[in-house]
């Protein structure tokens, strides 16, 4: 480029996080004592308007080149050569979904930063709290600006990092930090697939640049996209192993079935930090990571199939989980799992561009709207959490009266959960039904089912919170709570509100062009009514107290018993962590440690002691005994030369 | 009478240098000691002088060698004179028997 680069500024929006992280971080405690949620606040503010500017600049100024949005390169930094064609570089990428993410990124975080300056208040560890989230804000920003298969990689460690640190925020609780320490092993496990794939994409296209890659992994007659497919290894073609242990690092880190079991015990941490890992950061990182290389995966189809299954699988067992649950924290954990899913699903049965691309869209389209309706859902649970002090939805009933702003922000959010028009989430949703009907029968049908019981759960969540009993008797001290944690409820539930009219259709496509899509009244019909009809169940059941929910639950019987406890699948990983691995693996590894490589060390030590216990006496401070062996080497040495010299 | 020949000399240096070998050994007194290197520097400067007149007679090298053996050995002997004072501050004896702590 010629001309002077008009994205530098960029390169602020995560590196502003950065700086109020290392700030906050090393002198917060003792300087910012008070200030450090202003602080972090407004530096988010300032991050948060460059991303709204950079996505005006993008979409409306300079983005498109011919009609089409351009993959733009803002920056980039050689930062390890390795050989001449082989470097990992540090750069920033703009194209329609990092432009998207920056903004939900940066807006979520704001709002949970809003937040927390009320939820938060005299917190002993306010400042590390707040440095921390900037930690949070700024990987999840390097993450989704990283121009570099292995620079996004180091940012997903970060994000791992993070949410390790956020969720064993309240660290002198046990069960917080085993979650913690869960939710890390977990996704660090799902990261080996990820690091795996990196290879092995990296090693056939010869390149860890993402444009260089995804350019040469998809014309068919490049000679590294003959290698790739070509070489195969049980059966599947290396781009197929690539492509799907890329997708389970991102798995483990959105959550996806059979790795989701970190994202319940995640509710640990303190709740505004779950809707920032629920709506902006963290759970969305593997649906971007598809995103990211979709136009690799949509030359594969079994890649492809795998990412299906996986995603609308977990979507309708985290939805049938979430009927069951009583923390209201958990249920919208399984929520979150259920509404990834479907994003997941939307990007395995979509193509690369035009019409065929709608499930592409639709998913980026799901994201977007849920971000803010599920940031909305976390942050109305957690201005109750800090009114009754309890998770537990037995606890809570009759809030409506005390806490009005909450109770219209919420019943919004569930709204658009559910896909009611004209809420945003109707939009997204139906996008993603549409694009399923047309690729995959099965895979609609099950969605539509999932949403239907969306519906019913989130509704079943609703009523108890808010309606089911009468006003408690002990009514909130404090009234509903502080402002600072009433403005995010009431922005974000108008976004929530109107989230659905943006019309990412036209801007964030696989290919850049836009889509034109309508909601088809007739295809939108059977949907909607079933969410209706969840919703209508939901009110019959949950609106006042009876005793109609225990009596389904009691007629299920040991089905309810299995999902109550989410399919035992924790119990199982227990089973086969405690029982196989540690037993099988683990006790003759340690077996070997302790006598034979321990044996080793020891028997070395040994002779050699032995060996030094018996020549010590030389070294006996005697000056003669000393000259003696002196005398002796020397003439042993004049023996030995003689002997030489005279041979 | 009998010229005096090499071997004649190299017998009296070898004769002197088992005799400060012999006194490196037994004695115990520091200064005896000090006393027994000298004897052996001094057998090694007779035979470089030796060796010097009788097979190199044009040359001094093996003359400058001496000297340079007996300015050594001076700075030695108050090197080592230096050292059995200290010895004899620290242990009230100059024997080296009673100096043996620097063992194992």
């Amino acid at each position: 480029m010629s001309h002077m680069n008009p994205y530098v500024y960029i390169a602020f929006i995560p590196l502003l996080p950065l700086f109020v992280f290392l700030l906050l971080g090393l002198f917060g405690r003792r300087y910012f004592k008070t200030s450090s949620g202003t602080t972090g606040t407004i530096s988010l503010l300032v991050t948060a308007a460059l991303s709204i500017y950079a996505a005006y600049q993008y979409f409306f100024v300079s983005g498109k080149t011919d009609g089409v949005y351009q993959k733009i390169i803002a920056m980039k930094y050689t930062w390890l050569q390795f050989s001449p064609n082989v470097s990992i570089d540090m750069g920033i990428i703009l194209d329609p979904i990092s432009v998207m993410m920056i903004v939900v990124v940066s807006f979520v975080s704001l709002m949970v930063h809003i937040f927390s300056l009320g939820y938060m208040k005299g917190e002993e560890r306010f400042a590390t709290y707040f440095a921390f989230l900037s930690l949070f804000t700024f990987s999840m920003l390097g993450l989704v600006l990283s121009s570099n298969i292995f620079q996004i990689y180091i940012f997903w460690e970060l994000v791992g990092v993070s949410s390790y640190l956020l969720i064993g925020f309240y660290f002198e609780k046990p069960s917080a930090v085993a979650a913690s320490k869960k939710a890390f092993i977990v996704t660090r496990f799902a990261d080996l697939g990820f690091l795996v794939g990196i290879l092995i994409l990296a090693f056939y296209s010869g390149t860890l640049d993402f444009g260089v890659l995804i350019s040469r992994l998809t014309s068919l007659q490049s000679p590294e996209f003959l290698a790739i497919t070509s070489a195969s290894f049980m059966g599947a073609s290396m781009l197929t192993w690539g492509l799907v242990l890329v997708f389970i690092g991102g798995a483990g880190k959105s959550a996806m079935f059979p790795l989701h079991v970190w994202l319940p015990d995640a509710m640990e941490g303190p709740t505004p930090v779950s809707a920032l890992i629920h709506a902006a950061t963290m759970v969305v990182a593997g649906v971007f990571l598809v995103a990211r290389l979709f136009p690799v995966f949509c030359f594969d189809p079994s890649a492809l199939q795998v990412v299906t299954y996986t995603g609308v699988f977990s979507a309708l067992i985290a939805a049938v989980i979430a009927c069951t649950q009583t923390d209201i924290k958990r249920i919208l954990a399984f929520s979150t799992m259920s509404q990834i899913g479907f994003m997941m699903f939307a990007l395995g049965v979509s193509q690369y561009g035009g019409e065929q691309g709608l499930g592409y869209m639709a998913s980026m389209f799901h994201l977007f709207t849920h971000a803010f309706f599920k940031s909305l859902l976390f942050l109305c649970a957690g201005a109750v959490i800090h009114l009754v002090h309890s998770n537990n939805m037995k606890d809570m009933g009759g809030l409506r009266k005390i806490m009005p702003v909450t109770h219209i922000s919420f019943l919004i959010a569930c709204l658009a959960i559910s896909g009611i028009p004209p809420f945003s989430g109707f939009f997204s949703k139906e996008d993603i039904l549409l694009a399923a009907y047309h690729s995959n029968k099965l895979v609609y049908a099950i969605a539509v089912f999932t949403s239907a019981l969306t519906a019913f759960y989130m509704f079943r969540l609703y009523y108890a919170i808010f309606w089911s009993k009468g006003v408690p008797s002990s009514a909130a001290p404090h009234g509903e709570a502080a402002m600072s944690m009433k403005i995010p409820l009431v922005i974000l539930a108008v976004c929530s509100l109107l989230g659905g009219f943006v019309p990412i259709a036209s801007w964030v496509t696989s290919d850049g062009l836009p889509l034109h899509t309508g909601i088809d009244m007739a295809f939108s019909a059977l949907p909607v009514l079933l969410a209706l009809g969840g919703i209508t169940l939901a009110t019959y059941l949950y609106k006042s107290e009876n005793d109609r929910p225990e009596k389904i639950a009691s007629s299920l019987g040991s089905f309810y018993k299995l999902v109550y406890h989410k399919f035992y699948i924790d119990e199982v990983y227990l089973f086969i962590t405690k029982k196989i691995i540690f037993n099988c693996i683990g006790a003759p590894a340690a077996w070997i440690d302790k006598h034979i490589v321990d044996g080793f060390m020891n028997l070395l030590a040994s002779v050699t002691e032995k060996i030094s216990y018996l020549i010590k006496g030389m070294q006996s401070g005697k000056l003669q005994n000393y000259a003696l062996y002196f005398f002796c080497g020397i003439v042993g040495l004049a023996v030995l030369f003689i002997y030489i010299t005279h041979n | 009478m009998h010229p005096i020949t090499l071997t004649h000399i190299l017998f009296v240096s070898t004769a002197l240098f088992f005799i400060g070998m012999f006194g490196l050994f037994t004695r115990r007194n520091m200064i005896t000691l000090l006393m027994a290197v000298e004897l052996i520097l001094n057998s090694v400067n007779i035979n470089f002088v030796a060796f010097n007149k009788y097979l190199y007679p044009g040359k001094l090298d093996g003359v400058f060698f001496a000297i340079f053996i007996i300015t050594i050995a001076a700075a030695e002997a108050a090197v080592a004179i230096a050292i059995i004072i200290n010895l004899f501050r620290s242990h009230h004896s100059i024997d080296v028997e009673d100096a043996s702590e620097m063992k194992y």
